[in-house]
């Protein structure tokens, strides 16, 4: 028998999307049940799904020492949440959100522009000693493109966390309407 | 059934009565007042007006557990809530039916500080198998049926429902469902139970042991786990919960393993090469060091909470499913394989097993000893009642030497705290139980410290003339922090000796209740005797036992499990 503490330096970061009851409490629910075991969440987004009375999760985590199966078990048993599943790195479309401030002379931002370019971003405010860039993508994308910002002095940054859904047909739903 | 008006208050108190139950454990206040005045003309309910909400609770898991039915609990907002956290969480840890009603307060003053407010839900979240503030009078039938539903069902737990003061006055139009609809409760199994792998586990183990749990009790699946175990031949070891799901007077089984397991039960886990687990959890008080944990040995572990299959140890074949229904299918397929391939060759493992078993007896060393030894008192009584009483306890060393020395022969008969832990158990879970199974005996084994967290309720138990016998083995110390402090402490007795304070039988005189008192083994037998005997209401026998008197053998925290200290 093996005893379950394959110890992992950093650990594993895992994707999963949970489909809820759009009730109240429920945030708290998940959100507590991650601190009192003992998972990292690395980032938790929520927001409104298809249908009214279902909301959806993404909640990026960081394990070390526990199996990610044993977590989506936990959260699984918890009356609220519908299904839970990890989102494999080939079968996810995974999307981020990121608000850049930059306190920057005028001169500069002519570079800045280019640089947005190259990311797909965009200029959403400008004033003449600040502006401000929006991107979207994947984490490691506006990890590249936060790094890329550093030199002109970021004074402010915002990111959404990660939002996915698995690719191709197949989906969360209660059993009812499976 | 047609709608009827009333109100939510009202409703709750419908509620219970169509849920069926009897009796109900709480005290009022000022919030929940809508619920007691509802109360007032039930003509099913029977409440029992306890003297601490923390003592209904437990009160209510003793019912719980004596009769497989939900116990129902009811405190005020504020300090009514708090007080019954405590019997929640121990509920939540041993899994045991339990729907908690509380009151709060009115809706427009939740979230301003008002007088007796408290986040309830929000207290009770991590402890609850699920709760809920209820803001629409509504909601009230559906809540009910679903807390009743999820206490209940799958692995069983405490519902807590908080329902404002504001909704319990509003007026609706009652009509009690007939069916529950939670999509996010128990999702169909996803995979075909591997019936069959298990069964060529079983076939092929050389060294197999049955490990069983509190799940057993929760299922109520004794016949089945009795069928299962008569088919293996295997030696069977229980967790404390596990006590009564299988005979301990019958020649497989070795009674409790763990900490405070007997030596011949540790080695037989440990030394097995197939544990059969089945409705447990593989907590550390039973596993030992989990690294050092049965070595050998491949697992089945057959439980109703995907969540506790792997979660400490790894499961070589996990069965998820309700015992009761599942493992009359695995018993099938071994009996099939058992034919069609003969049975394993047990005998050179039951001869190991046996000379253990000879080898390291659990004993009582009373000989030439002039006090009262605590497992010699735990095994009088037993022996007085002929082993046919319900028997609960406290938490301490009492709790562990009843364990070791109370053999159970009947499902629900030994019933404790174990998850928890929670001192002060014995006397509330007793009144519970005796409510539960009227003229049925029902016994305590308590300690001096324990008994003193929850003794207020005496007064319950002689209110009601029920005549449970509590019989605390008095050492005058909080015994197993004591034995600690000795063993790991250097004999440091930090804040453990307590002092002959209250005197126990000038307390239950206090009460109105027959107090006994034992000092030396010559008056044992007799004080027993008076106390069975005894049917006119409570009885509270002070046997003051030896107080150096430690609980063996020992597993260390943290130690392996056949690292054991004492009880060669």
């Amino acid at each position: 028998m093996v005893e379950k503490t394959e110890q992992l330096p950093n650990g594993n970061v895992h994707t999963l999307s949970l489909l809820v009851e759009n009730k109240p409490a429920v945030l708290q629910r998940i959100a507590g049940l991650f601190a009192r075991r003992g998972y990292n969440i690395e980032s938790l987004a929520v927001g409104p799904t298809e249908r009214p009375e279902y909301s959806r999760m993404t909640v990026v985590v960081r394990l070390t020492q526990k199996p990610v199966e044993l977590v989506v078990r936990q959260l699984e048993k918890l009356i609220p949440v519908i299904e839970v599943r990890e989102l494999a790195p080939s079968d996810k479309l995974e999307r981020e959100l990121v608000l850049i401030k930059i306190k920057t002379p005028e001169k500069n931002h002519s570079e800045l522009r280019a640089i947005a370019e190259t990311y797909e971003a965009q200029i959403v405010d400008v004033s003449p000693d600040a502006l401000m860039i929006e991107a979207t993508g994947t984490a490691a994308k506006l990890d590249a493109l936060e790094e890329r910002l550093a030199v002109f002095g970021i004074t402010e940054l915002c990111r959404s966390g990660a939002i996915a859904l698995e690719r191709g047909f197949k989906t969360l739903a209660p059993p009812h309407l499976k | 059934m047609p709608k009827e008006k009333m109100t939510g208050a009202r409703a709750v108190v419908r509620a219970l009565e169509l849920e069926g139950v009897d009796w109900l454990f709480g005290m009022p206040g000022g919030t929940i007042l809508p619920i007691y005045d509802a109360l007032f003309e039930s003509k099913k309910l029977k409440h029992v007006l306890i003297r601490h909400e923390q003592v209904g609770g437990h009160a209510a898991e003793g019912y719980a557990h004596a009769t497989g039915k939900v116990g129902v609990c009811m405190g005020t907002s504020g300090p009514g809530s708090t007080n019954l956290v405590t019997a929640i969480a121990d509920a939540y840890m041993d899994s045991v039916p339990l729907v908690a009603i509380t009151a709060n307060v009115a809706r427009p003053l939740i979230g301003t500080d008002a007088f007796q407010e408290a986040d309830a839900t929000g207290i009770t979240m991590p402890v609850t198998k699920h709760n809920y503030l209820v803001t629409e009078v509504e909601d009230i039938p559906r809540v009910m049926k679903e807390a009743f539903y999820l206490a209940r069902t799958g692995r069983p737990g405490p519902v807590h429902v908080d329902i404002p003061k504001d909704v319990l006055n509003m007026p609706l139009e009652f009509e009690y469902p007939d069916s529950v609809h939670i999509p996010g409760y128990m999702p169909a199994m996803k995979e075909e139970p591997r019936l069959a792998d298990a069964a060529t586990l079983v076939r092929s183990a050389t060294r197999p042991v049955i490990y069983l749990g509190g799940g057993v009790r929760a299922s109520d699946a004794f016949s089945e786990v009795f069928e299962f175990c008569e088919l293996l031949g295997a030696p069977v070891v229980t967790t404390v919960h596990g006590k009564g799901a299988f005979p301990e007077t019958h020649p497989s089984c070795l009674g409790m393993f763990g900490m405070h397991g007997s030596r011949y039960a540790n080695y037989t886990i440990q030394d097995s090469d197939l544990i059969v687990a089945l409705g447990a959890r593989f907590d550390d008080r039973v596993t030992g060091k989990l690294s050092t944990f049965a070595p050998e040995a491949k697992v089945i572990h057959l439980d109703v909470d995907p969540a506790e299959i792997s979660k400490l140890v790894t499961a070589t074949v996990p069965l998820v499913g309700d015992l009761k229904k599942l493992l009359p299918r695995l018993s099938a397929e071994v009996r099939k394989t058992f034919e069609e391939r003969g049975r394993p060759d047990l005998s050179a493992w039951w001869k190991r097993v046996s000379d253990w078993r000879e080898k390291h007896p659990l004993r009582i060393k009373q000989d030439g000893e002039k006090s009262i030894l605590p497992q010699t008192a735990v095994y009088r009584i037993w022996q007085k009642c002929e082993g046919k009483a319900i028997v609960t306890t406290g938490v301490g060393e009492h709790q562990m030497w009843a364990a070791q020395f109370w053999k159970v022969s009947a499902p629900r008969q030994f019933i404790t705290s174990g998850g928890l832990g929670t001192m002060g158990f014995c006397l509330p879970s007793a009144i519970g139980i005796q409510l539960g199974r009227p003229g049925e005996l029902v016994v305590g084994i308590d300690g001096d410290g324990s008994f003193q967290m929850t003794l207020q309720d005496l007064a319950t138990a002689v209110d009601l003339k029920l005549p449970i016998k509590i019989f605390i083995l008095n050492n005058l110390f909080l015994g197993m922090v004591r034995q600690w402090q000795e063993l790991f402490y250097d004999n440091r007795f930090s804040e453990t000796p307590l002092t002959d304070i209250p005197d126990l039988v000038k307390l239950a005189e206090a009460y109105s209740c027959l107090g006994l008192r034992a000092r030396t083994l010559e008056e044992l037998d007799g004080v027993i005797d008076r106390a069975l005997a005894h049917k006119d209401g409570p009885c509270i026998v002070d046997i003051r036992v030896k107080q150096q008197e430690k609980v063996y053998p020992m597993v260390p925290a943290g130690a392996p499990l056949n690292d054991m200290i004492g009880g060669e």
